[in-house]
């Protein structure tokens, strides 16, 4: 199967291309770049003139809730919102029911998702049995079976020793380490940023020195350990500034954060709209602020969905009775597409932070248009206007602020191992 | 990004009329007057040998508690009666949810059967809000007390007794004493002195019994009761739950009082005519001495009897607003 992607505007960081310009699919791998092969004879054409031809969107964490709860998604439901949102490798957090913290639960999750065929979902391993903060997970079992990555999620080790160990055996075998980091005492069952805002709702906040505080212990046994780690989802302007530091001084550490986090502050929570729900939370104005500096100055390297679908009834309840998350896989495209429409980042530069930067973080052969590589590609527009509707959204979740919204720039094809998985029309 | 929406428009009608009572934020002045001066008719009416009236009469009112509450919930009966209604009163918390229905079908079933007005007590901040604008919106709601956020009839019978006993707002200066951080009765009572024209508003606790932001209120923060105190017109305490002892909140409940606890001393440091108000129930000895609960500067019994002629008021004229916000039917469609 040959497709040739013609005259569309070649984004490729990884190989710093961007030119108007062809691209050639030969047998699921990428043929080439620019003029035309010889002996290649296209059984598909796609003109993708006007528009941008990138890598498909690597997002660096990302719920696909199987196995576990089937009423709020699938890897195959999931697996649509993906493709339809460019996104040709995902990455889950080992929050499912059972947790990833046994081989079966990790080789499920490969063939299920190999049985749906649509693109490509990576489990992360848990860092400790059942995330309970207690004994060592199997590490080195769990990465032959497909962990890329190991976590305890935003769950307590039950000491610092544990995680010390945690830390310790992880780089024996040359393990990633993800910290969503958050101090669970200090959260204390709260539900939102601790400002002026949750004062005034009167909810239980969670205080900037949750996850700061968790954040510091992490980066001291990073450097102590020698572990290769990875913040994802940070939240706060100090947390950044405490990473940006380790990393002036050498740490090899990189970060995430979501696309909510850079647009959305905790003022969004006034009214109590139970679609703002999200762990970790919105923060104020000045943390923002923050976070975008993180990622202009590359302290940040990725942006990422956070999806969390949701069943109906989930969200259906007072604001601190509801599971927190929204859904984020079809817009994390278009809403990046904000932070160049804002002139903070160029396309290129954007492209990077949703393709090729996660894939590096991740050790991933992924995100980038390389001569012999998978040919996962991503064609999109930057005009299209258009709004992600309750009936037209692949997620079996529809718990998202951004549903009915006006975006801008869509998603035309994506390309998954070099097979037209989606196309809207 | 998003637009943010008028958070008054979900208790208005189009016209400005009460249509439900969530939060005593965000009203204006002239709503806060008229409830205050739809109560003070009340009042005089609950003196007399026939206290009904037909305002509701026809009307169903649920009262939901989703929380145990004593007061509250009988004081909402009586004026629900006086106003000639239907009561029903549901304890939620040993009912339904005990059996997993959620708080929507819960609410979606009494719909059902036709209610007009829900009275609704519930331990998480924000379910008055989620009920009036996402479950029933055609129901007059009235918040009985939601988690940490409001408990706006508790504050509006306090401005009620306030103004009873000083006739003005402006010129007063009040203190709020005690465990701010989990009360929605002082962040209601703080958006409806400020909304009324009170300047001088104090809140005195330790820090562990603030919330942070407090101030974003428009609030002076005091942590010593001594300095806090110092020539206000009105004291107003708060109840002190016994188990925030439990939680490394307080080191004991007779440090609290020896800090906090309003007795005669430090009343002498407020103004020589100050009044002394507490939501009830008290705690003798915790954060209120016998004798100052009892003496005639304390209107604790006052509110008691002022929170039946707010309830009244408030839900005659959400009932009124709500009726006048449902589409009229015209003789074709019926």
């Amino acid at each position: 199967m040959n497709i040739l992607i013609k005259n569309g505007r070649v984004i490729d960081p990884a190989n710093n291309v961007d030119a108007n310009t062809n691209l050639f699919i030969s047998n699921g791998t990428i043929a080439g770049i620019g003029e035309a092969l010889d002996d290649f004879t296209a059984d598909q054409i796609i003109d993708a003139s006007n528009q941008i031809v990138c890598p498909g969107l690597v997002d660096i964490c990302a719920h696909a809730r199987e196995p576990g709860p089937s009423q709020k998604g699938s890897i195959k439901t999931e697996s649509m919102a993906a493709i339809a949102g460019g996104i040709t490798t995902f990455i889950t957090p080992p929050t499912t029911s059972p947790i990833v913290d046994t081989p079966a639960v990790a080789e499920l999750i490969k063939d299920r998702c190999a049985e749906a065929g649509k693109m490509t979902i990576r489990p992360m391993g848990a860092l400790t049995k059942g995330l309970k903060g207690e004994q060592l997970a199997p590490m080195a079992a769990l990465a032959s079976s497909g962990c890329i990555a190991f976590t305890n999620t935003r769950k307590a080790f039950a000491n610092s020793l544990v995680m010390m160990r945690c830390l310790e055996y992880a780089a024996t075998h040359d393990l990633l380490v993800i910290f969503q980091a958050q101090d669970e005492s200090l959260a204390d069952g709260g539900c939102m940023h601790d400002g002026s805002t949750c004062t005034h709702l009167g909810l239980n906040g969670i205080p900037e020195s949750a996850e700061t505080i968790e954040v510091a212990r992490c980066l001291l046994l990073t450097e102590q350990t020698g572990v290769r780690a990875h913040f994802g989802q940070l939240s706060c302007e100090r947390s950044v500034r405490m990473i940006t530091e380790a990393q002036d001084k050498g740490l090899p550490v990189t970060a995430d954060v979501s696309i909510q986090n850079l647009l959305l502050t905790d003022e969004n929570l006034n009214g109590f709209n139970n679609d703002f729900h999200l762990i970790p939370p919105l923060r104020s104005q000045l943390d923002r602020a923050g976070l975008i500096q993180g990622l202009l100055s590359g302290c940040i390297q990725a942006i990422c969905s956070d999806h969390q679908p949701h069943e109906r009834a989930a969200k259906e309840a007072p604001f601190a009775d509801t599971e927190s998350g929204m859904i984020g896989l079809e817009t994390l495209l278009p809403l990046s597409l904000l932070l160049v429409e804002q002139k903070m980042l160029d396309l290129p530069q954007l492209i990077a932070k949703l393709t090729s930067a996660p894939a590096k973080i991740l050790g991933l052969p992924e995100g980038c248009l390389t001569v012999g590589s998978t040919a996962n590609v991503c064609i999109f527009n930057t005009e299209e206007e258009w709004s992600l509707t309750a009936d037209t959204s692949h997620s079996r979740g529809k718990n998202t602020p951004f549903m009915d919204y006006p975006l801008k720039g869509r998603v035309t094809h994506t390309v998954h191992k070099g097979e037209v998985v989606y196309s809207p029309s | 990004m998003f637009e943010q929406t008028d958070p008054s428009q979900v208790q208005l009608t189009p016209n400005g009329e009460l249509k439900h009572f969530i939060t005593t934020e965000h009203l204006s002045r002239e709503i806060l007057t008229e409830i205050l001066d739809t109560a003070d008719s009340f009042v005089d009416m609950s003196a007399k040998q026939v206290k009904k009236v037909p305002l509701l009469r026809g009307k169903t009112v649920v009262n939901l508690f989703f929380e145990a509450s004593t007061r509250t919930l009988s004081t909402f009966e009586l004026a629900a009666k006086r106003l000639s209604a239907d009561v029903l009163n549901l304890n939620i918390s040993t009912s339904s949810t005990s059996k997993g229905e959620t708080l929507k079908d819960t609410l979606m079933t009494l719909h059902a059967m036709h209610s007009d007005m829900f009275v609704v007590r519930h331990s998480s901040s924000g379910a008055a809000h989620f009920i009036a604008e996402h479950v029933t919106p055609d129901v007059a709601v009235i918040n009985a007390g939601d988690g940490r956020h409001a408990h706006p009839t508790q504050a509006m019978l306090d401005m009620l007794t306030i103004r009873q006993a000083k006739g003005e707002f402006a010129p007063l200066s009040v203190a709020i004493v005690g465990d701010i951080l989990h009360s929605r009765v002082a962040r209601s009572q703080i958006h409806a002195l400020r909304t009324l024209g009170v300047t001088d508003i104090r809140v005195i606790a330790p820090n562990t019994l603030l919330p942070s932001h407090i101030e974003s209120l428009g609030v002076k923060v005091y942590t010593n009761m001594q300095q806090g105190i110092k020539d206000v017109d009105v004291v107003m305490m708060l109840r002190l739950q016994k188990e925030r002892m439990n939680s490394a909140l307080l080191p004991s409940e007779s440090e609290f009082y020896r800090l906090y606890g309003l007795t005669m001393d430090k009343l002498a440091l407020a103004k020589p005519d100050a009044i002394v108000m507490h939501p009830g129930p008290i705690n003798r000895g915790v954060e209120i001495a016998s004798s100052v609960a009892d003496c005639e500067r304390s209107l604790i019994l006052d509110q008691v009897t002022n929170g039946i002629a707010v309830r009244m008021a408030v839900m005659s004229m959400a009932m009124s607003g709500q009726a006048k916000s449902r589409p009229i039917l015209t003789g074709e469609e019926l």
